[in-house]
């Protein structure tokens, strides 16, 4: 078949469901009008480890409206199938809710109250009295024991510090951060028999119904997720959590539907985070900084129950040539839940720490940062000897440093001054290692010339729905507006989690392949049919735009779908597509690139450090969806200023409490914290990639954010920071 | 959560010119906690605790009737005193477009309009809007066609998940009607008490800067 022109690809649109967004009509979760449906309020441990030893639900059922009190005491045993590959759950052993009386940490849902009015429940959680034997929990890093590391090596790095002319140890610190979508996570459960409907907040509707099926032991085709909206994720909807389970559960005991809203605390704890790390670097370089050895060593808190792993160390093996690399990497398993991927997982933090010691070495050596990192660009990816499929990192390099004034930059520090603020800038590279992974889709042509496209996607505020029906429009060669994209339902084909940059990739690749087949179909059902003005025409030589097939070359000779399925007696075309994921083995090594220019202003004797302009450019493949991606760059610059000033959970390791579980005392960035932002996407493709030629965008663009605001404090006050976030006390 | 106020505590209904004079959800709260420490100090354990073990009797919450106007329909309404006018509106009148993103006054996914003044409608008791008029996101548009900063919000990209979104337009509506749209930096202030975690500060000023423009 011809190529097809590209109209909507490429164009900047606006969002396909922003009608629906900003008149409060696009249902969340929480909004579906289910007949019949009664409120459900968790009630959380009050202890950081320990036993239950009572119950007290007397005063729970007496309030008017309570329906029922559930707990490990009276809840059914439920039979928690093993789903140790699936659903994005790590290795371990799942909390089962309910299902004994061992508390695991602070705020492990321990009862949940159903009652038919929100107030009642809420009201009957506050009575369930429940007693404990408490201990005392591990909840500090510091004082607890790692598993068995993770090691990675190559060459001799101990003798490559060794011999290094020049060489740094350096310990960088980061902070525990919650994901904090504006949406709360939500449930709502309802049975209908031995089948179960969840509207739930969620990533990957396939692996909530997964998870489900293997705890209520159903078959999948009885287990039916429904997410069209999701407000928000950042990772935190990648997994099924506690309260989605409990939902059903309550629903099922009550036999009623029942909605679980978390509040803004039991986000805290009823879902994943950013685990903190401990990350120390050695490194040696020459003279000329070129590095010589590197040794990692990063600590990472995950849960007792389970071992969160996450890509800290792909950084540390690929970013830079070094010949001499080590690496060990440790999980520190305290009295916490567990921890789950956030935007940028793993290469954020490294970055931090890489990003900041190149810094550091390059003030060390006199060497601009820029210069410094063109020092060690390597070749190819020396973790696994493969050609890079693109890297176009020098480019990224030399228009930043041209857009944002980067010559402009005194590299003394504390030189700069604009009244009581201290003037710094700063720059950090970035990388990402964005997934691809099988995912299929479905199209429906229909004899009115217009499509549906489905897939069980998601949409948490990238665009998916637009990006989507554009892939689609030009596949088909429609208008945008005859084109329908559906996701968010389990009943659609499946496709992976809705994360991890892999959706355009993954899930676009299967949308353009169902949507060429079927032009491909009607294609040949015209060069095929008598009567079709395309009628003998070679297959290659036709195109369709806004519905009309033609010669290419000549718009006069054609025909529009319509007319083409009507003289056919065809009601529709359709057809399935596919993405297999990429080649086994691979024959390229597969980034995205970008580099983070910032300059802040740090006030002299307040220590209040202020962002005054940020730009990024990055290398990610072809755009899809430029007015979009734009947005999501700029948002993930904002989510790399909150990990960098503002973001940091906090637990009081005596009870394993998190005592700024609120977004009051959670400091996440609101508008007077954001100056102007700009993003520059390099023009190209990345044909290695996958079909779209596209790398991702929603994981690149926070990362650097945090070590170029770091570098930019250095070269402001003269005071390098090595923890996040970087707080005032820690500048005066 | 008041079984034990007398009768004579229910709040009188409030005149419409003086929505301000009304207690929120904070004060309210703020004037029960010291119940709530005294049980905390005897040592009981569970989840939040306001009351003590005897105020947990099996009678009706009180309830109050009401009568509001909500995108200019006048509702009547009999509602436990304990709701708020984010829940009366999301899960009492199908409204669901003001979003509960925090419960507590912080993120502002539930501003809307009362008597013309935004407020966080989570902080506010239902029960104590006799008589206000409520604009929520629902009632923006004029059918069809869009209030102005509801297409710019579309234009400029102004918006990610859409979770605050409804907020973010509520609060910009109010931005422009109090005249705090001089500069940009005037427009982040008088902005800032809508959080984005998608992060499109950016936009946002700049959909608000262009609708007060047009005014």
């Amino acid at each position: 078949m011809s190529p097809q022109p590209q109209a909507a690809v490429g164009a900047p649109l606006s969002r396909v469901e922003g009608r629906l967004k900003v008149t409060g009509e696009a249902q969340y979760a929480a909004e579906f009008d289910v007949d019949g449906v009664v409120h459900a309020v968790i009630v959380d441990a009050s202890i950081g480890r320990g036993r239950i030893t009572g119950v007290d639900t007397r005063d729970a059922e007496a309030v008017p409206g309570v329906l029922r009190v559930i707990h490990h005491g009276n809840a059914p045993r439920l039979p928690y199938r093993d789903n140790s590959n699936g659903s994005n759950n790590p290795a371990g052993r799942r909390l089962r809710v309910f299902q004994d009386d061992r508390v695991l940490f602070h705020g492990q849902p321990v009862a949940v109250v159903i009652a038919t009015t929100l107030e009642a429940a809420q009201h009957g959680a506050s009575l369930v009295k429940v007693r404990y034997d408490a201990q005392r929990p591990s909840t500090d890093m510091a004082d607890a024991e790692a598993d068995e590391p993770t090691r990675y090596a190559r060459g001799d790095a101990e003798a490559g510090l060794r011999d290094a002319a020049v060489r740094m140890d350096l310990t960088y610190r980061m902070a525990r951060n919650h994901h904090n979508p504006m949406e709360p996570h939500a449930t709502i459960a309802r049975w209908d028999g031995n089948r179960l409907t969840v509207w739930d907040k969620t990533q990957w509707v396939v692996g909530t119904q997964t998870e489900l099926a293997t705890v209520f032991d159903l078959p999948m085709e009885s287990v039916r997720v429904i997410s069209p909206f999701v407000g928000g994720g950042f990772g935190s909807g990648l997994r099924c959590w506690p309260h989605v389970v409990v939902a059903a559960l309550a629903a099922r005991e009550t036999k009623r539907p029942v909605k679980v809203v978390l509040s803004r605390k039991q986000q805290y704890f009823g879902t994943g985070f950013r685990p903190s790390y401990e990350y120390r670097l050695r490194l040696g370089s020459d003279r000329r900084g070129r590095l010589r050895a590197v040794v990692h060593e990063m600590d990472a808190e995950t849960s007792s129950y389970e071992t969160f792993d996450e890509a800290i160390m792909l950084a540390g093996q690929m970013f830079y040539s070094t010949p001499n690399v080590s690496q060990a990497y440790r999980k520190v398993p305290l009295d916490v839940n567990t921890p789950i991927w956030m935007r940028g997982p793993g290469f954020a933090n490294a970055s931090f720490a890489i990003e900041s010691a190149m810094d550091e070495l390059a003030h060390r050596l006199r060497i601009d940062p820029i210069e410094l990192r063109l020092r060690n660009e390597p070749a190819e990816d020396e973790s696994n000897g493969l050609p890079w499929s693109t890297r176009r990192l020098r480019e990224c390099y030399t228009v930043g440093a041209r857009e944002f004034g980067w010559h402009r930059r005194n590299p003394k520090p504390r030189s700069t001054r604009d009244g009581d603020w201290l003037i710094g800038l700063g720059m950090a590279a970035a990388v990402y290692d964005p997934g691809r992974m099988p995912a299929q889709a479905r199209v429906r042509l229909d004899a009115d010339g217009t499509a549906v496209v489905e897939a069980a996607s998601s949409d948490m505020g990238p665009g998916t729905y637009t990006s989507q029906t554009q892939v689609a429009a030009d596949a088909l060669g429609l208008t945008m507006r005859t084109v329908t994209f559906r996701l968010g339902d389990s009943r659609y084909p499946r496709t992976p989690p809705h994360g991890g940059s892999m959706t355009m990739a993954s899930v676009g690749s299967a949308t353009l392949d169902a949507c060429n087949k079927v032009r491909g179909q009607a294609i040949e059902l015209a060069v095929e049919d008598e009567e079709s003005p395309l009628y003998g025409v070679r297959v290659e030589d036709i195109v369709v735009r806004s519905g009309r097939l033609h010669v290419q070359g000549d718009p006069t000779r054609g025909e529009t779908y319509q007319r083409l399925l009507a003289r056919n007696n065809l009601t529709h075309l359709q057809a399935n597509g596919s993405y297999a994921g990429p080649p086994d083995p691979e024959r390229h090594s597969y980034y995205s690139y970008g580099a983070v220019f910032t300059e802040v202003g740090v006030d002299a004797t307040l220590g209040l450090v202020r962002v005054r302009r940020m730009l990024g450019v990055y290398d990610v493949g072809r755009i899809v969806s430029p007015k979009l991606a734009d947005s999501q760059a700029l948002g993930g610059m904002v989510g790399g200023i909150g990990q960098a000033l503002l973001e940091h959970t906090v637990t009081d390791h005596r009870d394993g409490r998190i005592v700024n579980a609120d977004l009051a005392g959670y400091l996440v960035p609101v508008n007077a914290d954001i100056p102007d932002l700009k993003a520059i996407y390099l023009e190209g493709e990345d044909m290695q990639a996958d079909p779209l030629g596209v790398k991702g965008v929603g994981e690149i663009v926070q990362v650097g954010v945090a070590s170029a605001i770091a570098n930019a404090v250095f070269n402001a006050t003269g005071r390098r920071i090595r923890e996040l976030p970087i707080t005032a006390e820690a500048l005066l | 959560m008041s079984t034990e106020l007398p009768e004579s505590s229910v709040p009188p209904p409030t005149a419409v010119d003086e929505p301000s004079s009304a207690p929120t959800r904070r004060t309210f709260i703020a004037t029960t906690t010291a119940v709530g420490g005294v049980v905390v100090a005897s040592g009981a354990i569970g989840g939040t605790l306001l009351f003590d073990d005897e105020v947990a009797a099996a009678e009706a919450p009180p309830e109050s009737r009401v009568s509001l106007t909500v995108n200019g329909t006048r509702r009547t309404v009999t509602v436990d005193n304990r709701t708020s006018l984010l829940d009366l509106l999301r899960e009492h009148f199908g409204l669901t477009g003001s979003k509960k993103g925090c419960n507590a006054g912080a993120c502002g996914a539930c501003t809307v309009l009362v008597d013309g003044r935004r407020v966080n409608s989570c902080l506010t008791l239902a029960v104590r809007l006799e008589g206000a008029e409520v604009t929520t996101i629902e009632g923006l548009a004029d059918g069809d066609e869009l209030h102005p900063l509801q297409q710019a919000f579309i234009d400029e990209d102004a918006f990610q998940c859409g979770y605050c979104t409804p907020g973010q337009i509520m609060s910009g509506v109010g931005c422009i009607q109090e005249g705090h749209t001089g500069s940009p930096e005037e427009i982040r202030e008088w902005m800032s008490g809508n959080i984005c975690r998608c992060g499109c500060y950016v936009k946002i000023v700049r959909a608000v800067e262009q609708t007060a423009g047009r005014k």
